[in-house]
């Protein structure tokens, strides 16, 4: 029938066009990169083991860490306010209380052994600009193995959505539609001004965003952004988190959905048999 | 004066002040339509309805936006989107509702083009649906500042500049454009009046125009085949209706149309639900920074054409800039469609199919456009820079051309 040959006409041309500015064009802007490792297997220094001694651990984490940072889960507060840190360090050090239950393991082991390393940024902090966070290259990997399994012990068995947003991104990422202010304004430290995130879920893609974060380098080459070596789960419950303040709609949109088009579909079956009556009279 | 009797009822009341049952009958039961058309001939109608659904949904937003560079962003993504009930609603359905008018638009237009429907007297309806299509432009481009996010200003920044190319007065003409020397609250405020006001208005007054301008030489059909209103409108009425060409517009023409629109608003309130991100650019949900070009600055997709024949010519030729040459090329692409009525020198109406030489023509604009359409979001690197180029070159060649072509298909098929 020729109505359906113009149709077909038309889909086939809207369809090349709709594929050419936007999927294939997309795909030449953003190349494709390889999936998240959340097993960070690029750090392989430290062979971490099934098991650790947690009690020689506290003692190294209480001896070496909270000299800056905080511990609360071991009632430990840190030792300055955020203002001061901030502006003795560029950023605030973070309290480590939940860093065994959010960050995956053998990052955490590495990050403490030599934090740019970890963190991929060893284009900005080096020999004459030294990361805010010492090395310790100088523990044996037994000792960074124990400290890892006390932080492990210590920590939560279970945290909220944005708790992990708070722990891991706030300290530079302000998430205004949520009145949460980053903790310090770490333009200077860092070189570029960290964007807020109030709707970052909708400014990039899914996949872009859980490939940045889990690796920043790979999306934006160079950027000041650290890998901060979240764990699947934490990660994905930063996702829920942006989601949840950047399309906060979401669900009521999905739920509308089936309503509206539904209407429409009966509105169209309806105007279809209207249709054939009135045209009846005439063919 | 009237005879004023007493009225049979409120109809009755009506007709005798207001005239409504000839009113009914000029624009609606005997208006005629010829009857041998498809599907292709709702499209004004559908495009009659988008712009309602445009004009209700911002009128909703309107109640919210804050056309201020400190204020617009939140108000559109905090407020509209999340605060007030329903307003990502409005703002999906007007967002998308701006792009798909434009597939409407350019399917309406090709239609024109394919059929002939722009000579033997169907100049003025071509020429007043060329000014929708230059105003509708306008209303896309002066929409997708306000929110003020990255692509809302360098969009303004890039489109704005384009005008500094104009001999004389370019540089100055910007500034006024502006209100300012630079993108700036004066821009967003100047261009919000534009979008809410002064171009629904335009746009208003030359749907009008356009829809009367068709009144006279009556809507084409799809062979383009000459119908005699008049005897068949009579035919009609005597109630000979199988055998009459024409239809009256109301209930027969709309009642198709009616169909052909509410399947249409299925595939719309799809893309409104499911798939807007092709009309609301994710980059503009960064909000806009003066300091941060973005990696790739692109128009909405239905300016990418006459962006890449602005930006195809990228090295001077003969000594002309290739600024200059650009943008010659982008004026001679936004004015050229207005001309088409004269461009095709065949008298002859009928469907590009059954023009040996047209149809050539016809297929070839369409291909380059899209080819336009791809490359004018690519980065125009390497290769790309080449296929803008020559396709720019194609485009301003096919326009050229079509007079030669028309002339000599009229020749071939005498």
């Amino acid at each position: 029938m020729k109505e359906w040959k113009i149709l077909g006409v038309l889909v086939i041309f809207t369809a090349i066009l709709y594929i050419g500015v936007e999927p294939y064009a997309h795909s030449v802007m953003h190349p494709h990169v390889s999936p998240e490792d959340y097993k960070f297997t690029d750090l392989n220094d430290i062979k971490l083991k099934e098991q650790g001694n947690v009690k020689n651990g506290e003692t190294l984490v209480q001896s070496n860490c909270t000299g800056c940072h905080g511990l609360k889960a071991a009632g430990m507060s840190a030792p300055m306010d955020k203002a001061t840190s901030a502006s003795v360090y560029g950023v605030v050090p973070p309290d480590i209380s939940t860093a065994g239950l959010i960050y995956d393991k053998n990052y955490l082991a590495h990050f403490i052994k030599n934090p740019a390393k970890a963190a991929k940024l060893e284009h900005k902090f080096n020999a004459e600009n030294p990361h805010p966070m010492p090395n310790y290259e100088w523990m044996s990997d037994e000792e960074i193995n124990d400290m890892v399994a006390y932080l492990v012990s210590i920590a939560p068995s279970h945290v909220e959505d944005k708790k992990v947003f708070e722990e891991a991104c706030s300290r530079c990422h302000s998430m205004r539609y949520d009145k949460i202010k980053a903790d310090s304004d770490v333009t200077k430290y860092m070189g570029s001004y960290p964007p807020d995130l109030s709707i970052m879920i909708r400014a990039r893609s899914y996949e872009f965003l859980n490939t940045f974060i889990n690796n920043p380098q790979k999306q934006l080459h160079g950027t000041a952004m650290p890998r901060v070596g979240l764990s699947e789960e934490a990660q994905a419950k930063v996702m829920n988190y942006l989601e949840s303040i950047g399309d906060s709609k979401k669900q009521e949109r999905e739920e509308l959905a089936p309503w509206v088009l539904g209407y429409l579909v009966i509105l169209a079956l309806f105007a279809y048999l209207w249709k054939i009556k009135i045209w009846r009279e005439v063919h | 004066m009237a005879q004023i009797e007493k009225s049979e009822g409120i109809a009755d009341w009506f007709d005798q002040r207001l005239a409504t049952k000839k009113f009914h009958k000029v624009m609606m039961t005997e208006y005629w339509i010829p009857k041998d058309i498809n599907f292709l001939w709702a499209m004004g109608v559908i495009l009659a309805s988008m712009f309602g659904i445009l004009l209700i949904s911002g009128i909703f937003l309107l109640m919210y936006y804050k056309p201020d560079t400190a204020l617009a962003f939140d108000s559109v993504n905090y407020t509209i989107m999340q605060e007030v009930a329903y307003g990502w609603l409005f703002r999906h359905i007007h967002g998308v509702g701006a792009s798909v008018i434009f597939l409407i638009i350019y399917i309406h237009m090709f239609t024109g083009i394919y059929y002939g429907s722009y000579k033997r007297g169907r100049e003025m309806i071509w020429i007043s649906g060329m000014l929708l299509f230059v105003l509708f432009s306008a209303e896309g481009f002066s929409g997708y500042m306000l929110p003020w996010g990255q692509m809302s200003y360098w969009a303004a920044y890039v489109i704005t500049n384009i005008f500094g190319g104009i001999p004389v007065i370019g540089d100055e003409l910007v500034v006024w454009i502006r209100g300012n020397f630079f993108v700036s609250d004066a821009t967003l405020t100047r261009f919000f009046m534009l979008h809410v006001l002064l171009i629904p208005l335009a746009i208003m007054g030359a749907i009008g125009l356009h829809f009367y301008a068709l009144r006279i030489p009556h809507v084409n059909t799809q062979t383009g085949d000459s119908v005699d209103f008049d005897t068949e409108s009579e035919r009609f009425l005597a109630g000979d209706k199988k055998n009459s060409k024409v239809i009256p517009f109301w209930p027969v023409f709309l009642a198709k149309d009616f169909f052909v629109l509410s399947t249409f608003l299925i595939f719309f309130f799809y893309l409104v639900f499911f798939h807007y991100n092709f009309a609301m650019d994710p980059v503009n949900f960064d909000p806009a920074n003066d300091l941060k070009t973005p990696a790739h600055i692109y128009p909405e997709w239905y300016f990418l054409w006459s962006y890449e024949v602005l930006r195809g010519f990228f090295f001077d030729i003969a000594g002309i800039k290739a600024f200059d040459l650009g943008l010659m090329s982008f004026a001679f692409a936004n004015g050229i469609f207005f001309l088409l009525p004269w461009l095709d020198r065949s008298p002859t109406v009928a469907p590009a199919n059954q023009r040996p030489y047209f149809k050539v023509w016809f297929w070839l604009l369409i291909m380059v456009m899209i080819v336009l359409s791809v490359y004018g979001k690519l980065p125009p690197t390497g290769s790309n820079a080449w296929v803008g180029f020559v396709s720019s070159i194609s485009f301003l060649v096919l326009f050229i051309s079509l007079p030669i072509v028309t002339i000599l298909e009229k020749r071939s098929t005498k």
